[in-house]
């Protein structure tokens, strides 16, 4: 089978699995899923892809979603209207976030967007008279211009086609010239300069973009489960999605899908056991840390060839 | 971060006995984000590792003194020196154990990997002991407030002022004037050297994590009176030292302790006009440093 049809047929597969998705495990899980894996792909578009690891991406994921809730709430917003302002609100606030932010690289990087993001988490705790406070925006309708979608597997099928706007959006990304030149940017900055591109306005764009993506998942988030809290905000939030990008391997996008899947089924299953989950989070990173760096998508790629080797001795 | 002491009526806050007041805030709240960042400073130099349970270990280090005071009657005094000390001996096992085996990689896995243990040990006290804090007592010798002109402080706040200064000195002096701090110097700047000159780089590598560890350990001890000793105590001050280290520059032991205390001093005088401000102008500070010198005031070169 040459590239095309193999990619043909992996993109079909994957709609029909998305279209079934509800049948198969409850449809709040199975929204949860799409939309983590669809956060957890703009975490990767940026340390996949430029080489960038955001620690703070809960500030625009929580962010788009407060923003879409108070929209939705207070303007009646149909939904698809209420998630383009969120995803607006994300990318407007990550050109300052940006720009100052790759000042720096590495590990420096991801502790100033990890403050940055802690920064929004006191501001939006403390402008209690709109968001809320503690208590978040609670009581978020799902409209879309009279068509009913108040029921959650409804909900589900409403939200799919801006979903997989969005993974197509990222897909597109990272294998248009502009991605090229981030994957440049990633392998050698400097010769990436020297090449004559202009490296912090590349950079800057990509994670401009990315904040968009994650803006468009908070906000269908905050919509579906009809509010938005400080949680959403929180660091451990931007370090839940981390966790799935590198359960899943970095630069693959669908390890994104797989580690957000895996991660949010685990939580689902032991929340009946253990009401640990960050404890359990933790421990699934340690352990990936420690002997399973390529993560997963890159594993599962590489069976069919290792079967092959192994049946070709003798 | 630490809440400071406020003022009683909306007249006070305007005088200069306020302002004193809100000086002094800062410098205990820089008592700990020096003390802090120093650990995470002492850390990254030998190892390349930024502490992200640094937090978690704060906490533990005023959990130990709180489990010293309850279950063996141990007082604040004797805790000052074993929590630290009990502390560092869970970080020996984390740098053995975990830590060792990241070494040469890039150094976001081990900030991954410490986040992943600050999840770990904070969900777990968080289970094991619950959400709500417990209280500390004050020792009893530093129970009153001294009088400083217009204002009188608690004594307890201007003892960890006074004794986080004289820790960070005790460390500065330690790693830049005396033979054990050049081994440690040599170790970071120069490792297969070392080794070939007949040192234990191994074990100094441990050695410093564990001090590192029970610098934050300490914090957490001092913390306990002026805070309830909770599984969460941990994790805001994290992050804001992280803005600390930023703002400092992780390069030198003196830009983490004088960074602390300016940034303490600084958020709080901020807090004069709004309290709200106090957290979030520490993050400004960062955007500002970040801005105008990208490297940290004290940070001389990129370190990757």
């Amino acid at each position: 089978m040459s590239g095309r049809y193999l990619r043909i047929a992996v993109v079909v597969a994957s709609l029909v699995v998305a279209l079934a998705l509800p049948r198969v495990i409850y449809s709040v899980l199975a929204l949860d899923i799409l939309l983590w894996a669809l956060f957890a792909m703009s975490v990767d578009l940026l340390v996949g892809y430029v080489g960038l690891l955001s620690f703070g991406h809960a500030a625009f994921w929580g962010g788009a979603a407060y923003v879409a809730a108070l929209l939705a709430r207070d303007l009646r917003l149909a939904f698809p209207l209420a998630a383009l302002a969120g995803v607006v609100a994300a990318m407007a606030l990550a050109i300052p976030v940006g720009y100052l932010s790759i000042r720096r690289r590495g590990i420096y990087f991801a502790m100033v967007t990890l403050a940055f993001a802690q920064m929004l988490f006191y501001l939006v705790n403390e402008l209690r008279g709109v968001t809320g406070g503690e208590n978040g925006v609670q009581g978020v309708p799902r409209l879309l211009w009279g068509v009913s979608v108040s029921r959650p597997g409804d909900f589900y099928y409403a939200a799919l086609p801006l979903v997989l706007l969005g993974y197509f959006a990222v897909f597109r990304i990272t294998r248009s010239p502009f991605g090229h030149v981030l994957a440049a940017i990633r392998d050698n900055e400097a010769r990436a300069q020297a090449l004559g591109y202009p490296t912090p306005r590349y950079k800057l764009l990509a994670f401009v973009l990315s904040a968009g993506v994650a803006g468009l998942a908070g906000s269908l988030y905050a919509i579906g489960h009809g509010f938005a809290s400080l949680d959403l905000l929180h660091w451990t939030t931007s370090g839940t999605v981390v966790l799935m990008v590198v359960l899943g391997g970095t630069g693959t996008l669908w390890g994104s899908l797989l580690g957000a899947a895996i991660v949010l089924f685990l939580r689902d299953q032991l929340s009946s056991v253990t009401e640990a989950s960050d404890a359990v989070t933790g421990a699934i990173l340690i352990a990936i840390v420690l002997g399973f760096r390529r993560g997963l998508w890159r594993s599962i790629a590489a069976l069919p060839a290792r079967a092959v080797t192994r049946l070709a001795r003798p | 971060m630490w809440r400071g002491l406020r003022p009683t009526s909306i007249n006070e806050s305007m005088d200069l006995g306020y302002a004193t007041l809100q000086v002094f805030n800062g410098l205990v709240n820089g008592a700990f984000y020096a003390l802090l960042s120093l650990g995470l400073a002492v850390i990254f130099g030998m190892l390349r590792v930024v502490n992200f349970a640094h937090g978690a270990f704060y906490m533990l280090g005023a959990f130990a003194a709180y489990l010293l005071q309850l279950e063996l009657g141990v007082g604040f005094w004797p805790a000052l020196i074993l929590a630290p000390l009990a502390v560092a001996l869970v970080g020996i096992v984390v740098e053995r154990l975990l830590l060792r085996r990241l070494y040469g990689l890039d150094p976001l896995y081990g900030f991954l990997l410490t986040f992943g243990l600050a999840l770990l040990i904070q969900d777990g006290m968080r289970v094991r002991f619950g959400l709500q804090g417990e209280p500390y007592a004050t020792p009893a010798e530093l129970g009153g407030s001294l009088s400083l002109g217009a204002i009188a402080y608690p004594a307890y706040r201007l003892f960890v002022i006074a004794f986080s200064l004289a820790v960070c000195v005790a460390v500065w002096y330690a790693i830049e004037r005396t033979r054990l701090g050049m081994v440690v110097r040599a170790s970071i700047e120069r490792r297969d050297l070392t080794r070939a000159l007949g040192i234990s780089v191994d074990r100094w590598v441990t050695g410093t994590f564990a001090f590192g560890i029970a610098l934050a350990g300490l914090a957490g001890v001092l913390a306990a009176p002026m805070r309830n000793v909770s599984p969460t105590m941990g994790s805001e001050p994290v992050i804001l030292t992280f803005a600390v280290v930023v703002i400092g520059g992780m390069g030198s032991i003196a830009g983490a302790v004088v960074a602390g205390f300016a940034v303490g001093v600084l958020a709080s005088l901020g807090a004069i006009v709004n309290p709200a401000l106090e957290n979030i102008l520490v993050f400004a500070l960062m955007a500002v440093v970040l801005l105008v010198r990208p490297a940290g005031l004290f940070g001389s070169l990129e370190a990757r």
